[in-house]
């Protein structure tokens, strides 16, 4: 059997390693971003001289050949469902007896006047950090929009020096996933880093004949800059589908087992849309971790184990600037209903940890913390098991992933919980 | 400030660099006479010294003019007590007449005479032997005689090649005249003095920043990705090694400054390893405030790159020179053997068996401590304990090794070797301390058939300088700062199989939180692939990890954590990630 993956991202790949560990089926990927899979989490480092690009490829070039996985390294650029079968740039046509949809994201376009020129750039893929480095000798940034990617633009960009405005529309830093506390913190945190963070700031238009020149701003303001970063969010990158009977909504429509309305067609990552999703996750969740567990599963159902996609509970991480975020289970934005919190920080060094449970039941559903870390294991055991917060404070200290001597958190968080209640 | 730093830190090292362009000598016969230490060798020398006698030269003169004095030396002393063309002659008549052995030799020069007994001793196996031909008897003769020459002559009457070196390095360093003699303080402060107070001020780099991790620019650094920068610190490393192991003869200008510290110390004069001692020391204290900088928001970086200088300072350098003021035995208390290796070499147990109470716990200790305490605090705690928080090589690493940590290799070919080597190190090490002890104990010198004196200088030249000295730190802006750590030493050997075997030390791997960055991978010195087992939810269990604690530091999501724990389930893999 030839199975098909096109993308040789986290999701396309990781398929790709697990049926090779389950079977003998030929395996092709193909990507037209890279020769090799590397790590788009770590472009931002690659910019900022952390490390260099060989450094995110998370398996070094022998391992392909060795484990038998086929990887050509160009663009589909039409498939046809029915004799299953694509073809590429080069004229060559590929059959597949399954085909894997691994496609990823492309970053929404913004819709500001000027966004055409030159000087305007998402930050998405391999070229666009290649294009990136055309602003070797700009003074000043204005990067629009809040979210993970922008904040990240934002501290490449400011670590070479360059002058960074963060326009964001919203009144709070990521408000839309962040509670009030955390998104002030957050925010407070970018501006004591020396990025120009402008909340409730829409841009109006970017102007420049040709080049960029500068922003206008909601509030009529101007702001000189030679580049502006566009990070308004990614949609699921379904081009290459648009005229097959695929199913699509906002992404490629997949059911319980990844597999899409065509039998033997399968839609993973950051692509593909959950039909039903389980309590708790959403429909489209482009993380690297979602697309890494959507490829474990959709290869033990490729080689005839089938198995239902489980994500579990939901976790995520980053890091704005110097400060790391993780967060485990249910933390809305705005923790209301049946649910509320504990919210406890500290300015020096700045740190916050936020525990939700249910009001009636006192029964724990979810962790944010901010500056500190959290043992992931014991996180998702509590939250699945339903710990009630006095067992969860009794051991919070079990909780700490702190590295060894840091600060400790937990009795300052249990007093001050026991003297609220 | 920062750009104060490095203009303090250029014209120090340019002036240390100078050093050695201005030191100038001056001998004078009395001079010559003590240095050579027999009036007859003196004698036979300072015909080779006329011409510079009471006049300020360079090093290289006086190196060059001493090599010819010893040739001097050694061509009259052969002339005097080795066998000349006629002698050899006259021995060829004897055996001519059957006659070769110990009475005709001793009726032609006489019983007691040093040829005499030279012969005997290098000769004895041609004495009445018949010759199948003149030539064969001619080249016998010849071959007794120049043993004889070299190995006889040469080291009793004359000068061999070890007295050559120590009276090359004794004449060098003791006449030093003019600017450097007068000026060793001030010379001194403008180079120690100027680098470290320019290295210090370079922390302003650092503190201008805001407490996180400061890796911007590193990949595109002249000095910290293998540019030219790095080459050119690489080459002048390599070269101060080779020089410190093999040509301290050439190192008198820059052992004569710290003379004021090594009176103050230990109540003598330096020498090429107190300074070696000194400037690592110092180049340690002023790296470890820059690591400490770098790191400050990270406790566990501070308390340990505080504890490295800890150790450096107090128990390698301060307490061995105190003790030898006290006139004990120089001894570093948290040198473990097979690292040092020559803890059970004959001089060494002499002198600490010599050294009365205190010497025979320092023997006890150092026994104790290498076989008992090593293993101990390794599985508690992992080799970590002793690699990044007491060792002199491991804080070198950590400390002035710092900027260069991304170098090392991460591939599994470079592991492979790695282990090749590191393992070979240590079974040398232990063959060659069992065959010193047994030659100790038995008197034997061979030891299934191999010379166990040869054993340790081999070990002493390719592992203890070539290796942890010339590779192991010179190479630092080339492969990495642990090379000698990773590839050669024994003793992280030694504690890297109670590591891997059965230990309550790991990395944790927070559940399924890896991204595969990549950073934590690219920053481990011992070029351990972390994140080949962090993104499979792995923990991290292998010999090499130092626990320095870099790739935890990193790691932009909390994924790693260094701990101690039970070690039963110890690689346990949570099911957040599928293998
Ligand atoms: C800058 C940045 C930082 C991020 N940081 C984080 C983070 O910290 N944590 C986190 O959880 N997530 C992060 N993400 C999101 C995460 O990277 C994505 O969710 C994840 O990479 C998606 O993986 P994927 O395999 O679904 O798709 P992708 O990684 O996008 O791979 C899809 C591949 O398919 C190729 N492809 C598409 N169409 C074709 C075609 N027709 N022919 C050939 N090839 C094609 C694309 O070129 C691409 O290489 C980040 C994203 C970005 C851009
Ligand atoms: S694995 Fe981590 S702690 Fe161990 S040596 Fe490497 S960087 Fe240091
Ligand atoms: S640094 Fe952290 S997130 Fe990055 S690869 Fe290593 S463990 Fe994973």
């Amino acid at each position: 059997m030839h199975v098909v993956i096109i993308g040789n991202g986290i999701s396309g790949i990781t398929t790709a390693r697990h049926i090779r560990k389950l079977s003998d089926h030929q395996i092709t990927v193909i990507s037209s971003e890279s020769e090799y899979f590397f790590s788009r989490t770590a472009l931002m480092y690659i910019y900022m001289g952390h490390m260099k690009f060989e450094h995110t490829q998370p398996y070094e070039n022998w391992f392909w050949e060795k484990n038998k996985i086929d990887l050509v390294f160009d663009r589909v650029t039409d498939l046809n469902t029915d004799n299953q079968s694509l073809s590429l740039t080069s004229g060559e046509t590929i059959s597949y007896n399954k085909l894997v949809l691994a496609l990823g994201s492309t970053p929404r376009p913004l819709p500001t006047k000027g966004a055409e020129l030159s000087g305007v750039q998402p930050m998405y893929s391999k070229q666009d950090l290649e294009l990136l480095e055309d602003t070797k000798n700009i003074k000043q940034a204005v990067i629009i929009g809040g979210g993970l990617i922008g904040i990240e633009l934002a501290e490449m960009l400011h670590s070479r020096g360059v002058h960074v405005t963060l326009a964001v529309r919203e009144s709070q830093y990521w408000d839309i996933v962040l509670p009030p506390e955390e998104a002030k913190m957050v925010g407070d945190h970018i501006l004591s880093r020396g990025i120009d963070l402008r909340l409730g700031t829409a841009v109006e238009s970017i102007n420049g004949s040709d080049k960029v020149e500068s922003v206008t701003l909601g509030t009529g303001e101007n702001i000189d800059c030679q580049f502006v970063g566009a990070t308004i969010g990614v949609v699921a990158n379904i081009g290459l589908i648009k005229n097959t009977s695929i199913e699509t909504n906002r992404g490629i429509l997949v059911d319980e087992h990844l597999q899409t309305n065509l039998p033997n067609i399968y839609a993973i990552g950051d692509c593909a849309e959950i039909k039903e999703p389980n309590t708790g996750r959403r429909a489209v969740e482009a993380v690297w971790y979602t697309g890494r567990i959507m490829g474990e599963s959709l290869a033990q159902t490729i080689c005839d184990k089938p198995t239902p996609y489980n994500p579990g509970i939901w976790f995520n991480s980053a890091k704005f600037v110097d400060l790391e975020y993780q967060t485990y289970g249910d933390v809305p934005a705005k923790i209301e209903g049946e649910l509320t919190s504990i919210f406890w920080n500290e300015l020096e060094p700045e740190r916050s940890l936020r525990i939700v449970y249910e009001k009636d039941l006192m029964k724990v559903r979810g962790f944010n913390v901010l500056g500190l870390r959290l043992r992931h294991e014991l996180c998702d055991e509590w939250i699945k098991t339903g710990k009630t917060m006095d067992f969860v404070l009794n051991h919070l200290e079990e909780l700490n992933f702190d590295p060894e001597f840091y600060k400790k958190f937990a009795s300052q968080v249990k007093s001050q919980f026991e003297a609220l209640v | 400030m920062n750009r104060l730093g490095t203009i303090l830190v250029v014209i120090g090292f340019g002036i240390f660099l100078a050093i050695p362009f201005l030191t100038e000598h001056n001998v004078s016969d009395s001079f010559i006479t003590k240095e050579y230490n027999s009036e007859e060798r003196a004698k036979l020398a300072s015909s080779a010294y006329t011409s510079i006698l009471n006049q300020d030269i360079t090093t290289w003169k006086l190196l060059a003019t001493t090599d010819e004095a010893i040739a001097l030396v050694n061509k009259s002393v052969i002339d005097t007590y080795g066998f000349s063309g006629e002698d050899i002659i006259r021995l060829e008549n004897l055996a001519h007449n059957n006659s070769l052995n110990a009475q005709s030799i001793e009726a032609l020069w006489g019983k007691g005479n040093f040829k005499v007994e030279a012969f005997k001793n290098y000769g004895s196996w041609l004495f009445d032997r018949e010759f199948s031909s003149d030539e064969e008897l001619e080249s016998n003769i010849k071959q007794v005689t120049n043993n004889i020459a070299q190995y006889e002559v040469i080291p009793k009457k004359g000068i061999d090649k070890y007295a050559a070196k120590s009276l090359k390095y004794s004449i060098s360093k003791h006449s030093i005249t003019g600017l450097l003699q007068n000026n060793a303080v001030l010379f001194l402060l403008l180079t120690f003095g100027l680098t470290a107070i320019g290295g210090l001020l370079m922390l302003q780099v650092f503190m201008d920043e805001k407490p996180g991790i400061k890796n911007n620019g590193i990949f595109f650094h002249p000095a910290k990705a293998r540019k030219w920068l790095g080459i050119i610190i690489g080459t002048l490393l390599i070269s101060f090694y080779i020089l410190l192991y093999f040509f301290p003869e050439y190192m008198g200008g820059w052992i004569r400054i710290v003379d004021p510290i090594s009176y103050k110390l230990n109540g003598s004069e330096a020498g090429q390893f107190f300074l070696y001692g000194f400037m690592y020391t110092t180049s340690m204290l002023v790296m470890g405030a820059r690591m400490m900088a770098k790191y400050r928001h990270n406790k566990y970086q501070l308390i340990r790159t505080g504890s490295v200088m800890f150790f450096q300072t107090i128990f390698a350098f301060l307490i061995p020179e105190i003790l030898v003021r006290l006139n004990q035995p120089y001894f570093d208390f948290k040198n473990a053997w097979p690292l040092d290796y020559d803890f059970f070499f004959d001089f060494e147990l002499q002198k600490l068996i010599a050294g009365g109470n205190l010497g025979m716990f320092m023997l006890v200790w150092g026994i104790a401590f290498s076989l008992i305490g090593v293993p101990i605090f390794t599985y508690f705690y992992g080799k970590r304990w002793y690699c990044s928080w007491v060792c002199g090589c491991g804080g070198l690493a950590e400390t002035i090794g710092d900027p260069f940590r991304q170098l090392s290799d991460k591939s599994l070919r470079a592991w492979k070797i790695e282990r090749y080597m590191i393992y070979s190190v240590l079974v040398f090490a232990v063959v060659m301390t069992v065959g010193v002890l047994y030659t100790y104990f038995t008197g034997a010198s061979e030891l299934l058939g191999i010379n166990t004196f040869s054993m340790r200088q081999v070990y002493g030249a390719f592992i203890g300088a070539g290796f942890s000295g010339v590779v192991g730190t010179g190479f630092y802006p080339l492969m990495g700062n642990r090379v000698w750590c990773r590839f050669g030493c024994p003793l992280a050997a030694y504690m890297g199989i109670v590591q891997k075997i059965k230990s309550r030390f790991r990395i944790t791997t927070n559940g399924g939180q890896c991204i595969s960055c990549g950073n934590c991978s690219t920053y481990c010195e011992m070029g351990i692939d972390v994140r080949s087992y962090a993104q499979r939810g792995e923990n991290i269990v292998r010999a090499s990890c130092v626990g320095c604690g870099v790739c935890a530091a990193v790691c932009p999501r909390g994924v790693l954590k260094l701990e101690n724990d039970s070690p039963t389930n110890r690689v346990n893999t949570t099911n957040f990630v599928r293998r």
